[in-house]
């Protein structure tokens, strides 16, 4: 009966550990909503937007998780490439659902090369993909720019002033999407509630949840979990270690390159030379605030951590204005929340990856011993 | 080497030998830097100028890129998290300003104030990283992020009142950019200032850093350095003989974030300003490509490495836009500054690392 009760002690001291992130969080938010003062209607309407936004951003980072690649920091050269895209379309004056599958096909092609080139690199770097990852998207970020502000209306031509520089090549620091605005979103309207429901983003989502669920169990994905789980084991079971962890990556790109298109029709304008560089930061912020680790990560992360952490990011900003009175500190807050968020993530990931190590090593000194003792 | 083999060989060869042993990449870099040099004059540009810039910002950011050294050589990687040593100096300098102390004293004081700053958060962030052996890297990145972004609430809420850093109309909440005219602007430059036609050197500054430089050289030569670098190369054989492998590591740690925040008092001083807010955000960056520039690996790093690294980044830093205004009237230094820093990182974390880790 005792020892009963203290496993479920010991279970529920686990499961707290586990999930120490997301009540933390969900402490955070019931702290600040009552603050924030916000009607619920309008908090519900915020909401709804931002998932719709950002999901599918976000979904993007659990195949390289499976391999095990860790969080992918890459996922920005995604967005850089569907930025390019849009662009591009934009120019052409395209306009509504064809201008966005064309720029996923015009995008297609550099998220895969920049893919590519990423798993490449990352390879190259076994055991830091991390950090590897996180600097080649600040390096193909410079690429971006040579290509966006230099070559786009000097090599690679801009017809439309309104969108480049008015020094006649680069261009402008926003592209307005007004054309393609919010036409997913809007595509089957739908009121629930006061709040506009974006069915056909969802539908959008659901579809990539259903793939991401059918790809875990093809050949390729069992293929990229045993990678994800032991590279030595997987290599001698005769896996190309390296094609799948590259596959991996070029997968992740191009989903992260296909939800930037998402994210920005709803946005309806584009940031040329910020709108991506927040992205990797906040969609892994996310991720993890829903309780994923570095070596596991579910839909239902991905679907937990969007509510919460843009719950945060919608009352944190009036509730700290509230408080003390000045407006940027709720901004900073939300700011340091994310980064603080990413930090105790990576350092609960790291610790009970020491702890499992030690335990190994514990055992394996166990079996040896109690194995000379027979002897 | 030996001269009668070089000259048997044939140039291919010895140049193949020349990229093996200095790396393609600085090789690239270092004449990137040269052809600055040589076409700065061709297209009208003052070089004793230029020379007298790229000497400024080197006594500016030496001593920051020189705090990389100790962790890399206890094998706790490229210390990605220098904004945490960054904010112990701006809260030394912010104090030292606001307790009244002034002119060429109040870099005394800044100093002096910002290294109980610098210990203490050093080893709370030593303490951390000895928990978390093999990743330190990526959660540096994330500690300096996070305690750049929790100190900007700070520079908000902290009761500062000295009507030179805070906002003129709200009378509180210190300013994104403090002057430093009247304190110690320059302080450090001053001292011994040589002046020939349109080239100078901040001798005080130099001599400071190499004081530093000094320091550290022989630093790792005593006992406790030839243990910390053992710590690095080999933490197994290490803690084998003796030594403890954590304790080394700690110390480390505290070292670069002290020499950070002196680092960022140098460079103030030099510039002119106290830059608060999101400005520390990404200036590990720069200290950790110039000393991957200069020869530095993941693990491994020396005074030279600290030394010709500064100056080819700061080179590349200054040249690039005088000479590419000048010759295409279009300012790609930015683009060309970002695509070289991040590509060294990049390039230097694919390296194999040898040893043990």
């Amino acid at each position: 009966m005792s020892v009963n009760k203290q496993k479920t002690a010991v279970n529920a001291a686990e499961l707290i550990r586990n999930n120490s992130v997301p009540i933390m969080f969900i402490i955070i938010c019931a702290v600040c909503i009552p603050l924030a003062g916000f009607s619920p209607s309008y908090l519900f309407n915020e909401i709804i937007t931002r998932i719709g936004r950002n999901t599918f951003l976000i979904l993007s980072l659990l195949i390289p998780v499976m391999a095990g690649m860790g969080l992918n920091f890459g996922m920005t050269l995604g967005a850089m490439a569907g930025e390019i895209g849009l662009i591009l379309v934009c120019d052409w004056q395209i306009v509504g659902i064809p201008a966005m599958i064309l720029a996923v096909i015009i995008s297609l092609p550099i998220a895969v090369g920049l893919g590519l080139f990423c798993g490449r690199i990352l390879n190259m770097a076994r055991g830091r993909e991390m950090i590897t990852s996180y600097i080649m998207s600040f390096f193909i970020n410079g690429i971006y720019q040579l290509v966006v502000l230099y070559m786009m209306g000097s090599i690679i031509p801009i017809k439309h002033s309104n969108i480049k520089l008015p020094r006649g090549y680069g261009i402008r620091n926003t592209v307005s999407l007004l054309r393609m605005r919010q036409k997913l979103d809007k595509l089957i309207p739908l009121k629930l509630f006061g709040a506009d429901i974006p069915v056909m983003t969802f539908i959008i989502i659901a579809i990539l949840c259903f793939f991401i669920i059918w790809f875990r169990k093809t050949k390729l994905g069992q293929d990229m979990r045993a990678v994800g789980q032991d590279m030595e084991v997987a290599k001698d079971s005769g896996i190309n270690v390296e094609r799948t962890r590259i596959i991996s990556i070029v997968i992740s790109t191009i989903l992260a390159d296909i939800g930037m298109v998402i994210y920005l029709q709803n946005m309806g304008n584009i940031a040329t030379y910020s709108s991506h560089s927040q992205i990797g930061m906040f969609c892994i912020a996310a991720l993890l605030v829903g309780g994923a680790s570095v070596d596991r990560a579910s839909i239902g992360n991905v679907f937990l951590g969007v509510t919460l952490f843009h719950m945060m990011f919608i009352v944190a900003p009036a509730a700290g204005a509230r408080i003390t009175g000045d407006s940027m500190i709720g901004e900073y807050f939300r700011v340091f929340v994310s980064y603080a968020v990413i930090t105790i993530a990576l350092v609960m990931y790291e610790t009970k990856k020491r702890r499992a190590r030690s335990r190994v090593g514990e055992q394996l000194k166990l079996e040896q011993g109690t194995g000379e003792e027979a002897a | 080497m030996n001269e009668n083999v070089t000259e048997n060989k044939s140039i291919k060869e010895r140049i193949d030998g020349l990229v093996k042993s200095f790396g393609l990449p600085r090789l690239i870099i270092a004449g990137f830097l040269l052809l600055l040099y040589i076409l700065a004059p061709i297209v009208g540009a003052d070089l004793p100028t230029q020379l007298t810039n790229t000497i400024n910002r080197f006594s500016w950011n030496a001593i920051m890129v020189l705090a990389m050294v100790p962790m890399v050589h206890s094998g706790c990687g490229l210390n990605f998290g220098l904004p945490l040593g960054i904010i112990s100096g701006l809260l030394g300098a912010t104090l030292s300003i606001e307790l009244g102390f002034t002119g060429g004293f109040s870099f005394v004081m800044a100093m002096l104030i910002a290294t109980p700053f610098a210990l203490v958060l050093g080893s709370v962030y030593g303490w951390l990283l000895n928990r978390i052996k093999g990743g330190e890297m990526m959660i540096a990145t994330y500690v300096g992020f996070s305690s750049v972004s929790f100190m900007c609430m700070m520079w908000l809420l902290l009761p500062y009142d000295s009507p030179n850093m805070v906002w003129g109309l709200a009378g509180k909440g210190l300013r994104t950019t403090i002057s430093l005219e009247g304190y110690y602007n320059q302080a450090l430059a001053r001292i011994l200032h040589i002046r020939l036609g349109n080239f100078e050197i901040p001798t005080g500054a130099l001599l400071f850093f190499a004081l530093f430089a000094f320091g550290m050289w022989a630093f790792l030569h005593t006992k406790t350095g030839t243990a910390m670098t053992a710590v690095g190369s080999n933490p197994v054989f290490a803690k084998a003989s003796g030594i403890n492998v954590d304790k080394m590591r700690l110390l480390s740690v505290v070292m670069s974030t002290w020499l950070a925040a002196i680092g960022i008092l140098v460079y103030e001083q030099g510039f002119g300003f106290i830059q608060l807010y999101m400005a520390p955000f990404y200036m590990a960056l720069p200290a950790v490509s110039a000393i991957l520039i200069g020869g530095a690996s993941v693990n491994k790093a020396s005074i030279a490495n600290v030394i010709i690294g500064t100056f080819l980044f700061q080179g590349i830093v200054t040249m690039t836009p005088t000479v590419m205004n000048n010759m295409v009237h279009m300012d790609m230094s930015e683009v060309v500054r970002i695509i070289a820093s991040q590509g060294m990182i990049l390039y230097a974390l694919t390296r194999k690392t040898e040893g043990g880790k």
